[in-house]
This record gives structure tokens, C-alpha cells and sequence, in this order.
């Protein structure tokens, strides 16, 4: 178990996201009437209006679509190992969907670990889980990317 | 087509500012009671008629605070605007549009801010836990304002082959506005583009320069009706036309998740802005174009139209927006070299072109455009001088 400076505070409607990642699945909400997909998740669907949900695992592969290298100030936590990478990955199956975060060697290393020079947009990627992350109110498995 | 119900049906007719510091001893009341009485000053308008106010959500001086210190009048209409450095133009327009339709006659509109408040930092107030829409990017260590726009800039310089050279194009300008603005911030300090490059990275690809100053300061307008502002003692500044933009699937900063990020905010506003206007972006003589960070001004420029989409930077090198250029941009020296107070020292600075009275003043200025924040639900308002 390791510690991180920042965990998500689970809601309704992330919880299913969530509890996805530790399981080893990447999912993403969809309508449960018409079935369109749609990140991050909401309660109502923007296209027919429903509140029906449902959560379908992904392939969990993509490509990166943006990153950034972020340097001091930042909060202590992240001051401390900065600077390293936060990329954004656009899903194969539907591009326009997206998730923020961060290139790895393996799915518990550290988020500096890879050289920012080597990061490149439109690289494959795919998803790996971390081992659950704790603070005083429970745990969180990260979704993580290494080259695919 | 009929003329748009609100077209120069109001104008500016007061225009008040601080000075601006890293670290004013005063609060950001009195930073703003100061900024309105000059506004009121200027304008020569007895604080006992106003009978309007208008800021932002994230402003920490209250209505009642403002009038009770002032002195004002009843106050007939008051509002806010969410969404930041996106709100200042729609601030300004709800304002007008309050006092055009007779809800109110004399609208003051203001922003004071002081960097080390904490409402004006809503990022730095993060618990170990975080909820809502930044679940989705904050843990994984895309904490601030600068990271988020940082990621549309790298994207943007991808699709369109933009590079830091254009960034630094457009920092270097608007920094040569602010060294002919001895209140600017910047006002004594020259940037070259060796100055440029040789600050340290703050998220990559954007650099310290990349970025808007810190400042404790504070602004303010005051909004009458056109046939009382031209028997005024100022030259009006007319508010011709004004829009605001929260475009669809639209989600403020981390804007990722929408079928195409790039086309922010400014897009959709500029789109309303010029339909409801006599003029189009060619017919634009001077622009503050809202510069919380570099790109936000390239992609402004496209979302207006003053060039195609993707043809910023080439157009920054071709017209020129610093002083002389054929397209002058942030002539006071902006959010990045002037001031940072959400704004708002902009649209005070766009009043000031239409008087003939900034420091990089552009001759015979009528259409002065300002906008709010790109990347977030933003507005714009289009000033036009009393003599076009």
C-alpha cells in the first residue's frame, strides 16, 4: 500500500469508475437508454434525458492525445517529484473520449519515472491498475497508461 | 434586420482603477470602494444615483459593503457572474443590459482582488480528497490553471505547428504595451525574447512568462444610458454590442471531453458577439483580448475571427500586436504585464483607446473589442467610440 497526497472523493456518480479500477477494469458510463457513452460521468443523459445508467468496461486502450511536464510550485506531495508527466488519452473505440492521466513504466511506478522526451502525441497506450492507494477514508486503485 | 434591442444603448461613462502591487497593505474593500469612487469621479456622478451593482461570483466585497460605504442610492439591481477571469464582459453586459431596459440607471460594475485571498485561488484550497469535476484530473497531479491551459496549448501546438517561438511572440509584445504604462506592473521592465527563453519552465511547454502577473488591485466602470452619456463629461464609450458563452458540453478549464476541445468558448461567443454588431473582426481597430496565459491569446484571436482557425500565430507575425502593430493587443500590457485582476483592467483599458487616452494609444480608435476568459464560459463586449 502507498500513500498519495491526493485521492478522488467518491460520488454517486463515480463511485462505478472507481470501483471499476479496482477491479482491473476501465469503464465508462453509458445511457442505459440509448446506450451513448459519455465521460465524465453525469446523471442524465444529454442526448435523450434519461437517468437510466449503466457502466461497460473498455478496451482500456488509446492514444495520447496531449501531455504536460509540470514544474514547481505545486502542492508539496507533487513538489516532490516534479517534474513528471499528466497525459491526456483518447479511447480507441471512441475517440472523444477522454481520461487524464499519467505514462508509467509499470503500473506501481512512480509518475516521473518516464523521460518527458520520449513522450509523443498520437503514442499507443494502454491501461494498468495500481495497487490500492489509502488515506483515512479508504481506497483507491489509479488508472495508469504504459506504451502499448 | 432590426437593430439588436441593446445596440449602443448604454455606455461607459466612468472608469476607476488602483494602483497595482504585489502586496497592498489595504483589503480588497478598500481596494474596491477606491476603484468605484474614481470610477464615480470620473464619470461625475454622485454616488447617491447609483442604483446598480455587477461583479463577479468570485468577488469577496459584498453589495451591501460596497453601498453602505459609498453612500449609494437604493439599489434596484444586483448580479453576479460565474466562471472567473471568464465573467468580467458579462459583468459589464448584464449591467448594461440591467440599466438599457430600465431596470437600473446607474450601474457600477467592479473586481478587486487580492493574490493571497483565498477565494481568489480556488485551486490552492484543495483537501486530501477531491470531489466533483476535478476528480477527473487533479489527482493525477494536473493541479492548476497553468497545467490545464498547458495541456490545450501542447494539442494546440500539434494540430496547427504553433511553437514556443509564437508564445514568446505574443508575451514579448504585449510586455513592449506595458513598458509605454508607467502604472503597469511591468511598466519599467523591458522582456526580450532571450529573457523569454531563458525563464524556467512552469508546466511544459508554457514558462514563467506564459503566465499572468499577481496583483492586488482593483477596477471599476460605471454604465448610464447612451442620451445621458453624451451629455456627460467624458467622450462615451458605447456599449455597441456584447455576448455571452457557456458552449455545449462545454467543461470550464479541463475542457477534454467534448467532441473538439480546441473550439473553446471564444468560438460561440464571438459568433453571437458579431451578429448582434454593425462591424466584423476587420473593421476592429484595437483588442484586449484576455491573457491569463499566452495561448489563450491565439485562440482567441482565432475564435473571433481575426484569422482562420489554426492561422494565429501567423497572423501575431504578420500584423504585429504589439505597440505599431496592425492589430494592437493588450495596450496597458494586460493580464500578463499590466496587472491580473481577472480581467477587468482590460475592459478599463478598452475604454481608455476609445477616449484616446491609453499609453500605447492606436490612432483614432472607434471599435475597441474586449474579452473575458478563453477556456472557460467567457464573454466579449464591443466598445465603439462617440465618433466613428
Amino acid at each position: 500500500m502507498i500513500t498519495a497526497a491526493l485521492l478522488p472523493l467518491l460520488d454517486p456518480q463515480s463511485t462505478p469508475f472507481w470501483e471499476g479500477c479496482g477491479l482491473g477494469e476501465l469503464r465508462v458510463q453509458s445511457c442505459g437508454s440509448c446506450h451513448a457513452r459519455r465521460m465524465p460521468p453525469r446523471p442524465m443523459c444529454p442526448i435523450c434525458r434519461s437517468l437510466d445508467v449503466e457502466w461497460r468496461a473498455t478496451s482500456g486502450r488509446g492514444r495520447i492525445w496531449s501531455y504536460v511536464v509540470p514544474h514547481p510550485p505545486l502542492l508539496p506531495a507533487f513538489n516532490d517529484i516534479a517534474p513528471y508527466n499528466v497525459i491526456v488519452v483518447s479511447l480507441d473505440e471512441m475517440p472523444t473520449i477522454r481520461f487524464v492521466g499519467n505514462l508509467v513504466s509499470s503500473a506501481d511506478g512512480p509518475i516521473n519515472e518516464v523521460d518527458p522526451a520520449g513522450i509523443a502525441i498520437n503514442s499507443p497506450v494502454r491501461v494498468v491498475f495500481s495497487s490500492p492507494i489509502a488515506d483515512e477514508v479508504g481506497e483507491v486503485a489509479f488508472p495508469r497508461w504504459v506504451r502499448a | 434586420m432590426p437593430t439588436p434591442l441593446l445596440q449602443d444603448a448604454t455606455a461607459i461613462v466612468g472608469i476607476g482603477a488602483t494602483t497595482w502591487s504585489k502586496s497592498s497593505t489595504r483589503s480588497e474593500l478598500e481596494l474596491a470602494l477606491d476603484a468605484i469612487s474614481a470610477a464615480l469621479d470620473d464619470a461625475g456622478i454622485d454616488p447617491s444615483e447609483v442604483d446598480g451593482l455587477s461583479s463577479y461570483t468570485l468577488e469577496s466585497t459584498e453589495e451591501v459593503e460596497i453601498a453602505r460605504n459609498l453612500g449609494l442610492g437604493d439599489i434596484g439591481y444586483f448580479g453576479k457572474v460565474h466562471y472567473g477571469g471568464g465573467a468580467g464582459c458579462g459583468v459589464v453586459g448584464q449591467a448594461s443590459m440591467a440599466v438599457a431596459t430600465g431596470v437600473c440607471n446607474v450601474a457600477v460594475a467592479w473586481r478587486s482582488r487580492k493574490r493571497g485571498s483565498a477565494a481568489s485561488r480556488p485551486w490552492a484550497g484543495v483537501g486530501q480528497r477531491i470531489g466533483g469535476p476535478a476528480q477527473w484530473s487533479r489527482p493525477f497531479g494536473l493541479l492548476r490553471p497553468v497545467d490545464e491551459i498547458a495541456m490545450l496549448t501542447r494539442r494546440y501546438c500539434h494540430e496547427f505547428g504553433a511553437t514556443r517561438d509564437d508564445l514568446c511572440t505574443v508575451a514579448t509584445s504585449i510586455r513592449a504595451h506595458a513598458n509605454l504604462n508607467p502604472a503597469a506592473q511591468m511598466g519599467a521592465k523591458p522582456m526580450t525574447r532571450e529573457d523569454y527563453f531563458g525563464a524556467r519552465m512552469i508546466s511544459e511547454p508554457l514558462c514563467l512568462f506564459d503566465n499572468c502577473l499577481e496583483t492586488d488591485g482593483a477596477a471599476a466602470v460605471v454604465i448610464v444610458r447612451a442620451d445621458r452619456a453624451v451629455a456627460g463629461p467624458q467622450p462615451p464609450a458605447f456599449i455597441h454590442s456584447w455576448a455571452q458563452s457557456l458552449p455545449r458540453q462545454h467543461q470550464t478549464m479541463t475542457n477534454y471531453f467534448c467532441d473538439d476541445p480546441l473550439l473553446g468558448p471564444a468560438w460561440a461567443c464571438g459568433e453571437q458577439l458579431w451578429e448582434r454588431s454593425e462591424v466584423g473582426p476587420s473593421d476592429i481597430d484595437v483588442c484586449q483580448l484576455y491573457d491569463a496565459f499566452s495561448p489563450l491569446v491565439l485562440l482567441s484571436l482565432e475564435g473571433y475571427g481575426f484569422c482562420g482557425r489554426g492561422e494565429a500565430a501567423g497572423f501575431v507575425a504578420e500584423q504585429g500586436i504589439g505597440p505599431g502593430g496592425g492589430l494592437p493587443v493588450n495596450t496597458s500590457g494586460g493580464g500578463m504585464s499590466e496587472a491580473y485582476i481577472h480581467g477587468f483592467n482590460l475592459i478599463v483599458e478598452a475604454v481608455r483607446q476609445v477616449r484616446g487616452t491609453s499609453t500605447s494609444q492606436t490612432p483614432g480608435a472607434t471599435w475597441s473589442l474586449v474579452t473575458s476568459g478563453e477556456g472557460v464560459p467567457t464573454g466579449a463586449v464591443l466598445l465603439r467610440g462617440a465618433n466613428p
